[in-house]
């Protein structure tokens, strides 16, 4: 058998943070690296419950409750500043006495910081060191994928500010209609220009949310498609703002008749969670014209000046670009009863 | 080659010759791309295309620019952490060495796919080392060469270090201690990196 102060000297190898209690609760001997934490104020003499408080279990004040729960893992922490945390392990010796090995537990990364711990104050086999090595090998790591995911996340904003794809709808975006634009008048070929807006659509986004209003979009540009050659553009260019190119058709009972049938198809009541989504549009067409040799922009221009015809006209409906249409938008907008002026005036027009 | 490898090499060149320097490189080497990305991988291919050109444009033998970046690796503040890590090695410069065989496991445990080829000290008595870098990574010898070199100003020991060409499938770097606490070294203090 070995005596005490043999035990004391083989823990403190083995594991440098135990103490050894009396019958009584009184601690005899302490561990160098626990001593550590405490060098104003030895340990040995004072009684284990006054330095330590016993979290779990609870209730724990004296020798014989704690050899009452010897099987059990300790949660202990001290009861002065740095008020650490620490686990603990139980084991009763001869004579009344005990032996508790305590360990930092999680509390360890604050526990090198405030001891100023070095590799030393741990036993060779004990494991805090390599966890010490982990938690800043994994910051780090984390710390470079972060910057990687910050860097990736910049990209693909600017990758999404470059394309030519609206994401919502699958549909071209502005900038594609801009570089089709300027191509198809570059070489020349003929083609028009219909502009539409969706008529309702704000009631829609109002009365059963954004999510609504994204379903009707993606439904509204599938119409799109659908209603347009493979050949032609049909991009979203504002919220609810489309505009379709037809290249190389010119004949305007054709177009005419693509704007009605893609008003009528548009006005098909799309279901939305239970409710039923109600929108039309308002559509005007501009054609493009070799001799004119209009930009883009006043081609554009031109298409919305007959679209806003067309929602003078009460909505739902096609109207042609024509020649001082836009001085006559300007002087029904000054007539006050313009909504009911309007469909006239418009109707006239395009007839 | 991990990127990790290619952005130290990188943060190297930019270090010490400047910026321009290292888009001249990269335009060399024509992959496509001006930065590495320290968490992706690339292929054996591309790094060597960087070492290509890292030659042909700095017009600096490989080995010493590679052993200049093991220095660099440790002893530049900007990259504090893997010198923090090695410094987990042990409390000495000795047990520094001895934990080097342990390197390549350790820096699987951090980052996964980060592959280092082994690492073995052969321990000769009297302060004589001998450590054999295997192959797999070319220029592993040279780079940690300059890692040795620079671990023992940090800790504050005086060593000797001589690359000795290759052998079987290792490098062999061999390292004489001439002199512990030959200077005051830099302190390390086992919390400081757990913010």
């Amino acid at each position: 058998m070995i005596n005490q102060d043999q035990l004391a000297g083989l823990a403190s190898r083995l594991c440098p943070m135990f103490v050894i209690l009396d019958a009584e609760g009184v601690i005899e001997a302490a561990g160098p690296t626990l001593e550590k934490l405490r060098p104003d104020a030895p340990l040995p003499g004072r009684s284990f419950f006054e330095v330590f408080q016993m979290n779990r279990p609870r209730n724990i004040a004296t020798m014989s409750d704690l050899k009452k729960v010897r099987a059990l893992k300790l949660h202990l922490q001290f009861r002065d500043p740095p008020q650490t945390g620490l686990k603990g392990v139980f084991a009763p010796l001869p004579a009344g006495k005990a032996l508790v090995d305590l360990s930092f537990g999680i509390s360890i990364l604050d526990a090198v910081r405030d001891y100023d711990l070095t590799s030393a104050d741990f036993s060779p086999t004990d494991l805090t060191i390599e966890l010490l090595y982990l938690v800043e090998a994994k910051s780090a790591a984390m710390e470079a994928s972060r910057q990687l995911n910050l860097r990736l996340q910049g990209a693909k904003i600017a990758a999404e500010e470059q394309a030519f794809t609206d994401t919502l709808t699958g549909l071209k975006n502005r900038r594609a209609m801009d570089h089709i634009l300027d191509r198809l008048i570059t070489s020349e070929r003929p083609f028009s220009v219909m502009h539409v807006d969706l008529d309702y659509f704000k009631t829609v986004n109002d009365t059963l949310g954004h999510a609504a209003g994204d379903a009707v979009l993606q439904k509204v540009a599938a119409v799109m498609v659908a209603e347009t050659r493979k050949s032609d553009t049909v991009a979203r260019v504002g919220g609810d703002e489309f505009v379709l190119i037809f290249e190389g058709l010119t004949d305007r009972q054709r177009l005419e008749s693509v704007a009605g049938r893609l008003i009528s198809s548009l006005e098909e009541p799309i279901p939305y969670g239970g409710h039923m989504c109600n929108v039309s549009a308002s559509v005007g067409t501009t054609i493009g014209n070799r001799a004119s040799r209009l930009d883009a922009a006043e081609l554009i221009h031109q298409a919305d000046v007959a679209l806003y015809a067309a929602k003078r006209a009460g909505k739902a409906c096609h109207r042609f670009f024509k020649p001082g249409m836009e001085a006559e938008s300007i002087a029904v907008a000054s007539q006050p009863t313009e909504g009911e002026e309007a469909p006239d005036a418009a109707r006239r027009r395009t007839e | 080659m991990h990127g990790l490898i290619n952005r130290a090499i990188q943060s190297f060149v930019c270090a010490t010759y400047g910026e321009a320097r290292w888009i001249e490189v990269m335009h060399d080497a024509n992959l496509g791309f001006s930065e590495f990305e320290a968490m992706l991988v690339y292929t054996p291919e591309q790094s060597a295309k960087l070492l290509d050109s890292l030659q042909r444009v700095l017009e600096r033998p490989l080995d010493e620019m590679l052993e200049d970046m093991g220095t660099f690796l440790v002893s530049n503040p900007e990259v504090e952490a893997l010198r923090r890590l090695l410094r987990f090695g042990g409390v000495t410069y000795v047990e520094f060495l001895h934990s080097l065989d342990d390197l390549p496991d350790r820096a699987r445990l951090a980052v996964s796919d980060l592959y280092l080829p082994g690492l073995e000290l052969l321990d000769h008595g009297q302060g004589k080392f001998s450590l054999l870098c295997q192959t797999g990574l070319p220029g592993y010898g040279s780079v940690m060469m300059g890692v040795l070199r620079a671990m023992a100003d940090d800790y504050g020991d005086l060593v000797l270090l001589e690359h000795c060409g290759d052998r079987e499938d290792a490098e062999v770097i061999s390292v004489t201690l001439i002199e512990t606490d030959f200077a005051e070294g830099r302190s390390f203090d086992l919390g400081a990196g757990a913010v």
